[in-house]
């Protein structure tokens, strides 16, 4: 069972038997007012978006959904591709469905594909992920200062924040459930 | 050594800390300007303990137990123990901790800027509000997040009855009594509120209110003030309650409500109760400075204003 307290984007959560993302999370508490916990929320199975406003002191069920390890092989036009290694079976993951993930896959990647009623509904990657710029604007010589940052594009076409001594052509890591850059990685 | 060079041997700086460099500068900044401000206007800086034995009990605001004791919600209990004394003008900047408040512009340890002022009443507040926005922005425009707002004076003051005329699907009695009032302020009036100049969202009912005045012209409304900028409640005042009994009835039902809730069980705060008519008729302000400081250092999300968000730790 969660509370309130537990909702954050990418939570899963079973309302009326169907299984629910949390794609947005805001909390608010209007001045001396109760928390309201403001949820924008995707359909797991249908795919349609939901607004719903919690109060504090409401409950949910968590979406138990069978998760089983996959490997990524590769993209087509009909989504993206995945194989259970032990059997073999493939699994079909729309571009919708994957969300901003799909940033994050790496060829051969081990992922979780999460099932219900045995249909592929999301995949649950692994916290972190090293990636390659392609394109970064170039260290200014003497921009020493520790906190600048500037954008940087990554292979997979992801676009985020970095430090302003990242160089095109290096190897980050990534936070997948932040989006948010690291480190860079010594190859 | 530059931080290229230093990725060779040890690890690279911290980034999500590094990064927030620039921010705390401004932030170190503004605080001084805060500070000067209040003692060019005659009050005197105090600071009083952050482990208290009570708060005054409100049925929203969650304490975090520190000990038989908990950490203060606010200053305002030992601040106004300090007006009953005598003290005239009282400022602090203080950390201060709520119990389950996080989100975009929450933090359950946070700064909060109080003071205090024997013979003002929440009309003196506002226009102190005013008068230290323009002190910390002497070219009186904040654009924050893509939007323009103009600080020059005076502000809006709306009462919480035209508001809900204005923005609500339905009137303040309605949202009171289908106990929708939070709903409707937070998702439909208050994004509403301080568009393009700062906006005073005054005139509470007495329900919302618990250690605020009466208003003696219409006592089902108390003199409480929250201000606005661009939608973001940054601070909430009010005239004080400074009749003794009247404040213990409502201290009662506040803390029966907590109660209720299922929360942790405080005394009440029987010294300040003891030493209230003592206390002259004053006001007294809460401004939370971590998002006064987004707003002028432009920063979408409170984490991005302190060092050290609980996550980070």
């Amino acid at each position: 069972m969660y509370t309130c307290s537990d909702l954050r984007k990418g939570l899963k959560l079973m309302i009326d038997g169907e299984p629910y993302v949390i794609i947005q999370y805001d909390f608010t508490k209007p001045g001396k007012g109760q928390a309201l916990y403001k949820c924008k929320m995707r359909n797991m199975i249908t795919g349609n978006m939901y607004d719903r406003t919690y109060r504090s002191g409401e409950t949910f069920d968590p979406a138990d959904l069978e998760d089983r390890s996959m490997q990524f092989l590769y993209k087509d036009e009909n989504g993206y591709v995945f194989m259970d290694q032990k059997t073999y079976e493939q699994v079909t993951l729309s571009e919708d469905t994957l969300g901003d993930d799909r940033f994050f896959l790496i060829d051969n990647m081990e992922v979780k594909i999460l099932t219900f009623n045995s249909q592929g509904i999301g995949i649950t990657l692994p916290n972190f992920v090293n990636l390659r710029v392609i394109q970064a604007d170039p260290w200014v010589k003497g921009d020493t200062a520790a906190g600048n940052n500037k954008p940087a594009t990554v292979e997979s076409g992801y676009a985020l924040q970095v430090p302003s001594f990242v160089e095109e052509g290096e190897l980050i890591q990534i936070d997948t459930r932040t989006g948010e850059y690291v480190t860079r990685v010594k190859e | 050594m530059s931080p290229a060079s230093r990725s060779n041997g040890s690890p690279e700086p911290n980034w999500a800390l590094a990064r927030k460099q620039p921010t705390l500068r401004e932030r170190a900044r503004i605080m001084q300007r805060i500070r000067a401000f209040f003692v060019d206007q005659g009050f005197l800086e105090v600071e009083t303990p952050q482990r208290i034995p009570a708060n005054a009990p409100e049925t929203h605001i969650v304490p975090v137990p520190s000990g038989d004791w908990c950490l203060h919600a606010s200053p305002e209990v030992c601040m106004k123990r300090l007006l009953a004394a005598g003290f005239d003008k009282l400022f602090q900047i203080c950390h201060c901790w709520r119990g389950e408040e996080r989100g975009k512009r929450h933090l359950p340890e946070f700064t909060l800027l109080e003071w205090y002022e024997a013979g003002a009443d929440y009309r003196t507040q506002m226009s102190d509000c005013e008068k230290l926005l323009c002190h910390l922005v002497p070219g009186k425009i904040v654009v924050y997040q893509g939007r323009k707002i103009d600080l020059a004076p005076p502000w809006e003051r709306i009462g919480v009855a035209e508001a809900f005329r204005r923005f609500a699907s339905c009137s303040l009695a309605e949202a009171l009594a289908a106990d929708r009032f939070d709903e409707a302020m937070a998702l439909e009036i208050e994004p509403h509120l301080g568009r393009d100049k700062p906006a005073f969202l005054c005139d509470y009912p007495i329900a919302k209110g618990a250690l605020a005045r009466s208003k003696p012209a219409d006592p089902g409304l108390v003199e409480r003030f929250e201000l606005y900028l661009l939608g973001m409640e940054v601070a909430n005042g009010f005239s004080e309650l400074i009749d003794a009994e009247e404040q213990r009835r409502r201290f009662a039902q506040e803390e029966a409500a907590r109660r209720a809730m299922g929360q942790t069980p405080y005394p009440l705060p029987e010294r300040f109760l003891a030493e209230l008519p003592a206390m002259p008729e004053s006001a007294g302000i809460a401004l939370g400075v971590d998002r006064l400081i987004m707003l002028l250092t432009d920063r979408a999300c409170i984490d991005e204003v302190v060092a050290f968000p609980p996550e980070m730790l």
